[in-house]
């Protein structure tokens, strides 16, 4: 059963073609991944699934009812929230206060029960604000929670970003590399955690990353995109050894170099892009 | 060594040449003349003089803040220098008046001025009066900055106090209470004269504060005694009783002069919070603001005017109807407007701000609104058996009307709303990828806006008993932004402290109105480069500290632990 579905999705940018006539179905509860070069169309693919761009053709389907084309918010709305490739917190907030935005969806109190601040408005913040705390506990962030979201450093930033999009209580999480810049330990523990929001909280994610490490290492369905568009799609070790993946990440002529040692290769961000 | 003390001496003399280029600024804008003939102390200093001399002393203290290990002997020449240079460069000025007309170029260059900057002393000595007055100054400076420091603050505060009190020698003495007899008897007898204080009364008053703010200084420095939370509760309702007290009983202890300034901040706060939401809180920048106010104040002109008959409301039944029309007004310039983002949305404001003055100006609508004249005899509102027509009885309206405003934007600051509007100012594309709606969200901020710009609106109509259309200037609306950026971006009680330093304080001079601007300018710039969140910035609330009082077991501290 899949949770997501692209049909043939299209972005055009003026004569460049973002994304070319992408398929893909995300299965409910598992961890997939989007990988390519730089430029290949990675999260603009992305930016198509939330909304925050309007494909030019092709369809897409949260749990069989479209999504296309419709305003970021509402598709927050119906189950599928985000992280950003570049951290971009509510800086000159709290910590607890970026999670309370991130539970916008799930809070029903407008403008006048705001300056009334009746009974039901009071027992809806507090349950927030609890609700808030024991996201940030599970995400080890407790103890900072009235801290500005810009002091945090950077791994917990990192980590209050994934934090605040769970608060939306997606169904589906998009996360835009979400261990760049970040050193092996934490890297090993933000791949803990992925599958701790599988296992324990039942999202299912679909994640871009660059480090080959992690995506290996837990993704149970692989996506290659490149030139926007999809090359190649599969399992961890096909994708290891498929020669249009290689070549797109080495470079022509490199898939015979490498291929018949048949050593898994781990091309880094500062792999030489095609 | 000597490249080190070389370069304390070329410093002294830069400064010295900001000070005296500062000095010729203030000179030729003509501040020095204007507040030439403001007494401090009677027949000795003017308003002006301690304005000419305020380049010399600031650069003579950064200067010597700069040097702190330095020999005694040094500083005092640092001093010396910046005085002598400062001086000299305003001689230079004196003298190349006396050659060359310089009225073409800069207006305020009369012989008065100069006569002025050498005390009266003829010529040929009043050369070395300017020199001789700034070394004063520095030299002066420099005593200042060598006393201990608590002392040296309850100096410069008594310094600041007999300023304050001598210029504003007819304010003080107009004020009611002050008019009981055996206080008038003291003030007018002892400490004042007829234009400023006198010597004696100068240096009474400077005792005092010194004396008083040394006395206070020097309580605060025991042990902090920890309070309970019964006490500090206790202590915080009787604070706040006293202030309220005091709030009330302003217009009455003060005077009618008072009160007409009192108002004018009262309507700017409210206008201040209003558009704290949309510029603060929701971060769209709005610069026709003063459109909205327009809309309250000529609804209400239009519906109860007697002069234009047109409709003859009361006040009461007008208000109402100028609040919906003013809210309305924020959403139908709303919707096709917030698609905007900041410079964009910042033009178009400001042409829905001219739109509004042109339109209440234009003849074409001039059976409606009155055209230039405006709308006279609106008749003020009458509350029971009592005739809200005097300023006093007015103030009382306002400070309700403030009170309401204040308590809605300070609720709506920490309520899901007002989360998501800053959620909106940090950054757009991720607070609707948060599941706000975007247009909703920043229309609510909007019309909320537009809704308190009304209301101040309506008041301002009341309190004028007519409306103009001179009085609905763009420069209202920059105004209002100023005082929030003065006061704090965000937070209500900068709005308040905004209000009384732009709109208050300069409403006590009347010499201070022409230079106005000016003193917006430099409060601008000034607190850009030293304080930039503000003179009481937006605090944010501590909602997991607050909580932590009632968990039980301590929170494990993870966070730490865990990166790195």
């Amino acid at each position: 059963m899949a949770i997501l579905v692209a049909n043939k999705v299209t972005k055009r940018f003026g004569g460049l073609v973002a994304v070319r006539e992408v398929d893909l179905e995300v299965k409910d509860n598992g961890i997939q991944s989007i990988i390519g070069p730089n430029g290949a169309g990675k999260t603009t693919f992305f930016n198509c699934i939330t909304g925050f761009y309007n494909p030019e053709e092709g369809d897409i389907f949260l749990e069989g009812r479209p999504i296309t084309g419709l305003s970021t918010d509402r598709v927050t709305k119906r189950g599928i929230s985000r992280t950003y490739q570049n951290i971009r917190l509510f800086k000159n907030m709290t910590v607890v206060e970026n999670i309370l935005v991130g539970m916008h969806p799930h809070l029903r109190s407008g403008i006048i029960g705001g300056i009334l601040r009746n009974r039901k408005t009071r027992d809806e913040e507090a349950a927030a604000l609890e609700e808030s705390l024991q996201l940030l506990r599970f995400m080890g962030l407790g103890g900072s929670g009235d801290l500005f979201a810009k002091n945090l450093p950077y791994g917990a930033q990192r980590r209050l970003e994934i934090a605040r999009s769970l608060a939306s209580k997606p169904k589906l999480l998009l996360l835009d590399e979400p261990t760049a810049g970040m050193n092996p330990s934490e890297t090993q523990e933000t791949m803990l955690l992925i599958r701790r929001l599988r296992d324990e909280l039942g999202i299912t994610i679909l994640l871009i990353e660059h480090q080959m490490r992690v995506v290996m290492g837990i993704s149970e369905l692989i996506t290659v995109l490149d030139y926007g568009a999809k090359i190649a799609e599969g399992l961890p070790a096909e994708i290891q050894r498929n020669a249009t993946v290689i070549e797109a990440y080495l470079g022509r002529g490199s898939a015979e170099a490498i291929a018949p040692s048949s050593k898994p290769i781990q091309p880094t961000e500062t792999a030489p892009t095609a | 060594m000597t490249t080190e003390t070389s370069s304390i001496w070329k410093k002294a003399f830069s400064n010295g040449l900001i000070a005296g280029a500062l000095c010729l600024l203030v000179i030729l804008v003509g501040l020095v003349e204007a507040f030439g003939d403001t007494d401090v102390i009677s027949g000795m200093v003017t308003l002006g003089d301690i304005i000419l001399l305020i380049p010399v002393i600031m650069l003579t203290y950064t200067s010597l803040r700069g040097s702190i290990e330095f020999p005694k002997l040094t500083m005092l020449g640092i001093s010396s220098v910046i005085g002598l240079i400062s001086g000299v460069i305003i001689t230079l000025l004196i003298l190349l008046g006396q050659v060359v007309d310089l009225r073409p170029m800069f207006v305020n260059a009369s012989p008065t001025l100069f006569n002025m900057l050498m005390r009266g002393v003829p010529l040929p000595l009043g050369a070395l009066v300017p020199p001789l007055t700034c070394i004063l100054a520095a030299l002066l400076t420099l005593g200042i900055y060598l006393i201990p420091s608590r002392l040296r603050s309850a100096v410069i505060q008594g310094a600041l106090w007999v300023v304050v009190l001598g210029t504003l020698r007819d304010q003080v003495l107009i004020i009611d209470i002050l008019k009981i007899s055996p206080i008038a008897f003291v003030l007018k007898r002892i400490v004042f004269a007829t234009s400023g204080l006198r010597p004696f009364g100068a240096l009474l008053v400077f005792v005092i504060a010194t004396g008083l703010v040394y006395y206070l200084g020097g309580r605060k420095k025991g042990p902090a005694v920890i309070k309970s939370p019964k006490v500090v509760k206790r202590n915080r309702i009787i604070l706040i009783a006293i202030l309220a007290v005091i709030v009330l009983s302003l217009p009455y202890v003060l005077g009618i002069f008072y009160s007409e300034i009192l108002n004018t901040t009262g309507l700017f706060i409210m206008m201040g919070l209003g558009l704290n939401i949309v510029v603060g809180f929701a971060g769209l920048l709005d610069l026709g603001y003063v459109a909205f106010y327009a809309i309250g104040a000529y609804t209400v002109g239009v519906l109860t005017s007697s002069g234009l008959g047109l409709f003859h409301l009361t006040f009461w039944q007008a208000l109402p109807i100028a609040l919906l029309v003013a809210w309305l007004a924020g959403i139908i310039l709303g919707l096709p407007v917030l698609r905007m983002r900041g410079d964009y949305l910042a033009i178009v404001t400001l042409g829905f701000g001219e739109i509004v003055r042109l339109l209440v100006l234009s003849d074409w609508l001039k059976s409606f609104l009155g055209g230039t004249q405006g709308i006279q005899s609106i008749p003020p509102p009458i509350l029971g058996p009592i005739k809200l027509d005097t300023l006093q009885n007015l103030y009382y309206l306002i400070l309700i009307g403030i009170g309401i405003v204040a308590f809605i934007a300070w609720r709506l600051k920490d309520s899901h709303l007002g989360r998501s509007w800053m959620a909106v100012r940090e950054d757009e594309d991720v607070a609707q990828a948060m599941g706000i709606n975007l247009v909703l969200t920043k229309l609510l901020a909007f019309s909320t806006g537009a809704l308190f710009a009304g209301l101040a609106g309506t008041l301002g109509a009341a309190k004028l008993t007519s409306v103009y259309p001179h009085s609905m200037t763009f420069i209202v609306s920059i105004n209002v932004l100023v005082l929030i950026i003065i006061g704090g971006m965000g937070s209500i009680p900068g709005v308040f402290v905004g209000a009384l330093v732009l709109v208050g304080l300069p409403g006590l001079l009347s010499e201070f109105q022409e230079y106005r601007f000016w003193f917006y300018g430099l409060a601008l710039v000034g607190m850009m480069l030293f304080r930039p969140e503000g003179l009481w910035p937006e605090a944010r609330r501590k909602l997991e500290l607050h909580e932590a009082e009632e968990i039980i077991e301590p929170p494990i501290n993870d966070a730490t632990s865990a990166v790195q």
